[in-house]
């Protein structure tokens, strides 16, 4: 391997060197600076005779003396089944003093893309027991739904909530499943605060998750341009465990704003023609490439599932960053501040919330056979009774009728009932529908219009006494 | 894309930088728009740029790894499709490799790089009769021949336009019948051509044809909304933009699935791999409307995923349209989807910036709009040059950023389309689907559609529209009163207007996809619909003339009936049955 001392130029993340062999692109290099430091980096373009790197650790310390090594390969992820319990840093390499990692595999962290011929369509439900999303935005294995949120929401207890509670219905019954199928949770910080980072630790040791996790750290004042690098890694490892160990992994990535950033950031160091907001052009792409990265393929057991978290800037969904990832991914669940202050927990807005793959992991077989129709029959109701809530703050509620009262009343019940459950509760479905009957059946029968005769008949409540008995058993 | 006659590479150049999907060679003595063999690995790209002695590639692949050195081998032609049998019933990338395929290539389920494959298999067998005999005179395009393609559609073998000059004939000297493969000769002319059930076409060149026709017969697609106030025709263009979650795909899958086409060509270009895996899933178990046959049987997919190199999202468009103007070329009515443009567009933008050319607006290419309308144009309603008449309908979403449609791809597509189905994203908040907002939304069809509406369907086809419209419209301003003073603040024939064109919206405009019933809508259901609110229209306003008042007339039992029309297999008696219980009611209360 040859070192050379030929660094010509050193702008932000990036150092151009010139060389005289042939450089891959994306080649990984080693940069030791005069104080023996080692960097890494990454080609982001070869040309003969100079190649542009883009230095993982950020270009301080780096002089003209420094030598640049190049390794002869893309970056690769060290795999094992021994990574689940471990802290790592952002580049992979780990934090916890635990013992070496003697990897399985290396594998290329630029996964292929899955052929779309080789997928299998995701259809089978996780509970997370979050009622508003088990009960309204189902998640599915193999989807990709993120949270948009925006600073200063609680988007991270809800994400460990999730990744606390997911379970395949399945996996608890314990019954026909092969061995092996188990849920893993991967957790992908991106810039976060240390002590955003302890209170995940925090909650992932005390709950004992961690054993059945990976955790990534890229903290705040780690490198920007590390970030790019560590959704990367997560989805390496994510993929190995799946579709080569069997496991039913549950991918979180926060914060994906962090994320854009860095890309933003090499964009503008590169000078790169900027697209909206000064992000650069292929950012759809580029986010594709990892959020694709979801998904069950044919004939093998595992799947990934993706929560990417991102704060919206400004609350703003028209922003490229929730955007982008809105056009690739199935659907979103959104955090709101109104609900936030209202102390709602977790804050979920069920109205522009989606989850495109709900239709098909609901329903008879799969979840219950009045799930489809109770929610959207409380997606209707929700939905009325906030419109009208506009129409009180004008007219007030005297002005209303009898039927606008309930909506009103249904709303706002909605909303402390089936919303607020703590980020400590644990529903599972079979109780977030029951809490759905219970609300739903403060409404005359006849306004049901878009559950089945046959579930009206077997759950609605037709008095009060009877849905105290509910409120009892739980 | 075609390895079928394996050509020769005529010069071979040398890497001399790499930047993503852009790559540059020295030395290398090509064309533009030619297929070149990048790299030790013999990535798949294409010749987008020529300087000097330094020639720029895009390439179809990702390039980690790739290095300065390594060569590149120019094959000399450009960017085609094979064409011929197979082609339906049949799952593609950008440049029309066969996914099935090339997962069997690549015993991965990951896309590995530099395998091939063609887009057609090059040795299966068809059985080929012919249409020609020995001593005919044939032309350009003139069919020689039939192979059953599937159980839906005849292939129709022709001689291929470059086998003969413009407007010249030759004389049939043998014609084979039996069993063949594509490669095979089973018609000799007389100037020596040999034709095969195999043709190749470069995607970026739109086939030749004879005249381009006013089209007047629409694209039926059973979705109300569209038939009833924004048809499309067969060979019309139309254009879907909507934010995200406002149910373009849906759209597109649905006009997919019913849209009454000879063939549908879709095309997945840098959208979800999900979604594509439903289609590959549903369509084989999906009957065909027109005949109870597989989807599948009619039907051309061509998937690059958002995932896929970005190179490949840029041909995919070409390679879509290419196969429907070659069904086209048999006398076809060939439904083309791009779901969706804009990813076509971003990727020109990445290519572009990569090229570091100058950017136009937002950041896209000035050819931004030069290009699309090329894509357009090769849709419509044509007479082919064997004298056959087929069509291409081109029906693209757009995916503009934040839901904004003052943006470049999104204006640039409505000064060529001429049907607009915009999106909205408020009503699928409201879970009104198809969220087509008939506010926006336009088809300049209308007119020239109508008289096969009036023969087909119904005399009156044209004025029922008119009347839907005119109380919609109507509504829209009322309900800007409504939001500032409350709905009973109203005159009572307003607030019966109200009420009308609720059913209007709710029963009417509203589709669901997924029922079973509803999901498909003849024009002459939908006509009947139409005809039954109005019929409830007439009758409570002569019921409130007559006194009664509006309060009464809303709640009259029967009328809510109007919702459950889609859902009814046995309509016609349904309906008679409800427009007869609707004007008892309302005439009894006076």
């Amino acid at each position: 391997m040859k070192e050379y001392q030929t660094i010509t130029e050193i702008s932000g993340p990036l150092v151009y060197a010139e060389v005289d062999e042939a450089i891959g692109y994306d080649e990984i290099v080693e940069i030791e600076t005069a104080q023996g430091e080692t960097l890494r980096g990454q080609v982001l373009e070869s040309s003969e005779g100079v190649v542009a790197i883009q230095v993982f650790e950020g270009t301080s310390g780096i002089d003209q003396n420094a030598s640049v090594r190049f390794l002869g390969e893309t970056m690769k992820m060290p795999v094992t089944e021994d990574l689940l319990g471990r802290v790592l840093d952002g580049s992979g390499r780990p934090i916890d003093d635990g013992p070496e990692i003697v990897p399985e595999e290396r594998q290329d962290i630029v996964g292929a893309a899955i052929n779309p011929y080789s997928r299998e369509y995701p259809e089978e439900f996780i509970e997370t027991g979050v009622s508003a999303i088990d009960g309204m935005n189902t998640l599915v294995r193999g989807q990709k739904l993120p949270i948009f949120s925006s600073s200063g929401q609680p988007h991270s207890e809800l994400a460990m909530q999730i990744a606390r509670q997911a379970s395949v219905p399945e996996e608890e019954e314990g019954g026909d499943d092969e061995e092996g199928s188990e849920f893993a949770v991967i957790f992908g910080a991106m810039g976060i605060t240390q002590e955003e980072a302890n209170e995940f630790m925090e909650d992932f040791e005390r709950t004992g998750a961690l054993e059945r996790s990976v955790v990534f750290m890229n903290l705040a004042d780690d490198p920007a341009v590390e970030r790019t690098v560590t959704p990367r890694m997560v989805l390496t490892t994510a993929e190995y465990l799946a579709f080569e160990k069997d496991y039913h992994v549950l991918v979180i990535l926060t914060d994906m704003t962090n994320y854009c950033e860095a890309l933003r950031e090499i964009g503008a160091a590169r000078e790169e023609v900027p697209g909206r907001r000064g992000y650069p052009g292929y950012m759809y792409t580029d986010l594709a490439q990892l959020y694709e990265r979801a998904g069950r393929i044919e004939g093998r057991e595992g799947s990934v599932t993706q929560i990417p978290i991102l704060t919206m800037p400004g609350d703003d969904d028209t922003h490229p960053i929730p955007d982008l990832t809105g056009y690739i991914t199935e659907g979103q669940i959104y955090v709101d501040p109104d609900l936030n202050s209202q102390g709602l927990e977790p804050p979920v807005n069920v109205l522009p919330s989606l989850s495109r793959l709900m239709d098909d992991g609901i329903g008879e077989g799969l979840t219950r056979a009045d799930h489809g129709g109770v929610s959207d029959q409380m997606y209707a109701a929700y939905a009325e009774g906030e419109d009208l809530r506009d129409l009180v703050n004008i007219v007030g509620r005297e002005a209303l009728s009898e039927r606008d009262n309930k909506y009103l009343d249904f709303a706002d019940a909605f909303e402390t009932e089936f919303v607020d459950q703590g980020f400590d509760t644990n529903r599972d479905l079979e109780e977030t529908l029951e809490i759905g009957w219970d609300l739903l059946s403060m409404l005359p029968k006849e306004e049901l219009n878009r559950v089945d005769e046959e579930f009206i008949e077997k759950y609605y409540r037709e008095d009060d006494s009877e849905r105290e008995v509910v409120e009892a058993a739980d | 894309m075609s390895k079928a006659e394996s050509t020769e590479s005529t010069e071979t150049g040398v890497i001399q930088s790499v930047s993503g999907p852009v790559v540059s060679a020295r030395d290398l003595d090509a064309r533009m728009n030619d297929v070149v063999y990048v790299g030790d690995e013999g990535l798949m790209g294409e010749v987008i740029e020529i300087e000097g002695n330094v020639t720029t590639i895009q390439v179809y692949e990702e390039t980690s790894g790739v290095g300065p050195g390594e060569p590149v081998e120019n094959t000399g032609e450009p960017l085609s499709v094979d064409l011929g049998p197979g082609m339906l019933d049949a799952i593609y990338d950008g440049v029309q490799r066969p996914l099935d395929v090339l997962e069997g290539k690549m015993g991965s389920p990951y896309l590995d790089r530099g395998v091939d494959a063609p887009g057609i298999d090059l040795e299966k067998e068809w059985e080929f009769e012919p249409e020609v005999a020995a001593g005919d005179e044939v032309g350009r395009g003139d069919v020689v021949g039939i192979v059953e393609e599937t159980v839906t559609i005849d292939h129709k073998v022709m001689v291929p336009p470059d086998a003969l000059e413009e407007g010249e004939t030759a004389e049939v000297v043998s014609v084979e019948s039996g069993a063949f493969d594509v490669t095979e000769t089973v018609v000799e002319l007389s100037n020596g051509a040999e034709v095969s059930m195999h043709q190749e076409w470069p995607v970026r060149e739109p086939r030749p044809s004879a005249n381009k026709k006013t089209p007047r017969t629409p694209l039926v697609s059973g979705q109300r909304i569209l038939d009833g106030l924004f048809p499309i025709a067969k060979g019309g263009t139309a254009a879907i933009p909507g934010p995200f979650g406002s149910g373009k795909t849906v759209t597109q899958h649905q006009l997919a699935k019913y849209a009454d086409a000879d063939i549908i060509v879709y095309v997945g270009c840098g959208e979800r791999g999900n979604e594509m895996t439903e289609v590959i899933e549903d369509f084989p178990e999906l009957e065909d409307p027109a005949n109870g046959n597989p989807l599948m049987a009619r039907t051309s997919l061509i998937a690059n995923t958002s995932n896929m190199p970005v190179a490949a999202r840029e041909s995919c468009i070409y390679t879509g349209i290419t196969i429907a103007e070659y069904y086209r070329d048999m006398g076809y009515d060939v439904a083309l989807m791009a779901d969706s443009t804009s990813r076509w567009a971003e990727a020109m933008r990445e290519i572009s910036s990569r090229l570091e050319e100058m950017p136009g607006e937002e950041g896209y290419p000035a050819y931004l709009a030069a290009r699309l309308a090329q894509f357009y144009e090769r849709a419509g309603y044509f007479e082919n040059v064997n004298g056959t008449e087929g069509s291409v309908s081109a029906i693209g979403a757009v995916s503009p950023p934040g839901g904004d449609f003052s943006e470049p791809v999104t204006q640039n597509t409505l000064r060529i389309v001429k049907t607009f189905w915009a999106l909205d994203a408020d009503l699928a908040e409201r879970r009104h689907f198809p969220s087509i907002n008939w506010n926006e939304s336009y088809s300049l069809y209308k007119t020239q559609l109508d008289p096969w509406f009036q023969e087909n369907v119904e005399e009156d086809w044209p004025e029922k529209r008119q009347w839907a419209v005119d109380v919609l419209d109507e509504e829209t301003e009322l309900q800007e009163i409504v939001q500032l003073v409350g709905k009973d603040a109203l005159p009572d024939d307003q607030q019966l207007t109200l009420e009308v064109a609720r059913y209007l919206r709710e029963a009417y405009l509203q589709q669901n996809a997924f029922h079973p019933v509803d999901t498909y809508c003849p024009p002459e259901k939908t006509y009947l619909m139409l005809t039954t609110i109005e019929t409830f229209n007439d009758e409570a306003f002569d019921a409130l003339e007559a006194g009664v008042p509006v309060e009464e007339i809303i709640d009259i039992e029967s009328v809510p009936r109007i919702n459950r029309i889609g859902v009814q297999e046995d309509y016609e008696e349904y309906v008679e049955e409800l427009k007869a219980d609707i004007t008892e009611e309302l005439r009894s209360l006076y």
